[in-house]
């Protein structure tokens, strides 16, 4: 999901940088004033865990094979702020080391896989957590949350290739919604298998950030950032309504992006003529779907995974 | 073989490599800024900023091979997001510029990394005011990179020596406990280095 540079105009690429920045500077604050500076090297090791875990190749049928994203298990590891630091220098090693994912568009992936992702990721976690107590509720909101960052990380890259006009809304959001829904069950059955193999071995890495309490501010201001990624670069798009972008890009006053938008003329166009309502809704109703049958699967697997974690796990005395 | 892969030629002697760590930031910078903002169908500024690369990658006396390497390697992402634009009319033409654009951005970079050594870009973030955690967070993952690489392959290398049996739950599941074990190796080490670093007076 890595977006190269030359895929984002300079226009997105400043829009995506200046949300990053709020949000990674928010996170840093956050992290220098309730992350134990003990925790400040667990920090720099995580993001070297989740450079190294992702070279670890899980087969997937074919010859194919996936990895670790590691969202939400970074998240539920270190809590969301620690978190959106760890997978943000994770991005910048990438980038600068590498030259994996490009450096303009650096603002959009850490916009992504860093902060929707994470944040995304910990707060279905909390709330599925809230709702299905219990040991196995708690690996159904892991994988279920870890699927979701996975498919709404993979819409908002969507949604700036669209505001580019690299790749248009209607090419661009069924292949990577449709492939990220795949790959988020991967993802999902990792992070569950990973987190499950942790608390085996070392349930104390895991239980002391349970009891941790997400402050209003940082709900505040996360979510803002999250609903303003969603707003700006999804909703427009997403929207029954045709002349939402225009409205947007009116009262914002970038109106030439409609010219940088007809490089590509879409067959979204056909679409608003045709019904708009028929085919929104056939988009939400397919969401919906996979929603749910991914919310099914991480039960299934929450079902298969705590009877042998109870069976294996006797009560470790407290190190 | 981990060495090679952090830096191996960032350490050579060339014009190129003793440039200040901003001047090449700034260039490759506005070499992608360049490439970025060029119109569909104007070709001149793309060629000039790769004349500019290949002026840039000679005088740096690293193996061009080496180099196209490390571009053949990271051009299939390129590649794969560039795919999504056939989907549409007009694809091809949009597929060809923004590959031609996407591979010349992935040249610069791939030449930037290779030239400047990342601790050079460290003092530079210390010096341009990048809060201190963050620096802090990055240095410490840049330093224990290649130690958790090949910590993960004897780990790998442990479980394939042991592991006769090939099913694909087992593959997951054990896989899952290398890289949980990496984890706790990884936290473990992250305590240790703490109290080096408190003994050592950080802090």
């Amino acid at each position: 999901m890595h977006i190269p540079d030359g895929f984002l105009d300079a226009r997105t690429a400043a829009a995506t940088a200046g949300l990053s920045l709020a949000g990674v500077g928010f996170a840093l604050r956050q992290a220098r004033r309730h992350v134990p500076p003990r925790n400040v090297p667990l920090m720099g090791l995580t993001a070297a865990f989740v450079f190294a875990a992702q070279m670890l190749n899980f087969p997937v049928a074919g010859g194919t094979s996936g990895h670790l994203m590691g969202a939400v298990l970074v998240g539920v590891l270190l809590g969301p702020s620690a978190a959106v630091v760890v997978l943000t220098s994770v991005l910048i090693v990438q980038c600068l080391l590498f030259a994996d994912g490009g450096v303009l568009a650096l603002g959009a992936n850490v916009l992504n896989m860093a902060l929707v992702a994470a944040l995304s990721g910990y707060a279905i976690h909390r709330a599925v957590r809230r709702l299905f107590p219990g040991e196995r509720g708690w690996f159904l909101a892991v994988a279920f949350a870890a699927w979701c960052s996975t498919v709404l990380a993979s819409i908002c890259c969507a949604g700036e290739l669209a505001w580019s006009g690299t790749v248009s809304w209607s090419a661009g959001f069924p292949a990577m919604a449709n492939v990220h829904m795949l790959i988020g069950l991967g993802e999902g059955l990792i992070t569950a298998l990973v987190l499950a193999a942790i608390r085996r071995t070392r349930p104390e890495l895991i239980d002391h950030n349970e009891s941790a309490r997400t402050g209003l501010g940082e709900v505040l201001v996360y979510g803002l950032v999250v609903a303003a990624v969603l707003a700006l670069f999804v909703a427009p798009f997403a929207s029954p309504w045709p002349d939402g972008l225009e409205k947007v890009a009116a009262a914002l006053g970038f109106g030439h992006q409609a010219a940088v938008r007809s490089l590509v003329p879409s067959p979204w166009a056909g679409y608003r003529l045709a019904g708009i309502g028929s085919a929104a809704a056939a988009t939400a109703l397919a969401g919906a779907i996979g929603t749910a049958v991914a919310f099914g699967l991480a039960f299934l697997l929450a079902r298969a995974i705590v009877p042998v974690a109870k069976s294996r796990k006797p009560p470790l005395p407290q190190a | 073989m981990r060495l090679e892969l952090l830096g191996r030629y960032s350490r050579l002697q060339s014009p190129v490599h003793r440039t200040k760590a901003s001047a090449k930031l700034l260039l490759a910078l506005a070499a992608v800024l360049a490439v970025v903002l060029t119109p569909v169908g104007s070709a001149w500024p793309l060629a000039a900023v790769a004349l500019v690369l290949l002026a840039a990658a000679a005088l740096s006396r690293i193996p061009p091979a080496q180099l196209g390497k490390r571009v053949l390697l990271l051009e299939p992402f390129a590649l794969g997001v560039a795919a999504l634009s056939v989907l549409q009319p007009h694809g091809a033409a949009v597929f060809l510029t923004v590959l031609a654009k996407s591979t010349l951005c992935l040249c610069a970079m791939v030449l930037f990394s290779a030239v400047t050594p990342f601790s050079d870009l460290l003092q530079l973030m210390r010096r341009a005011r990048v809060p201190a955690l963050m620096v802090t967070v990055l240095a410490l993952m840049y330093r224990y990179l290649s130690v958790l690489l090949d910590e993960a392959d004897r780990l790998k290398r442990a479980r394939a020596s042991r592991t006769f049996v090939r099913r694909r739950w087992l593959a997951w599941t054990s896989l899952a406990s290398v890289a949980a074990q990496l984890f706790v190796r990884s936290s473990e080490r992250g305590e240790r280095i703490y109290a080096a670093m408190r003994a050592r007076g950080w802090r």
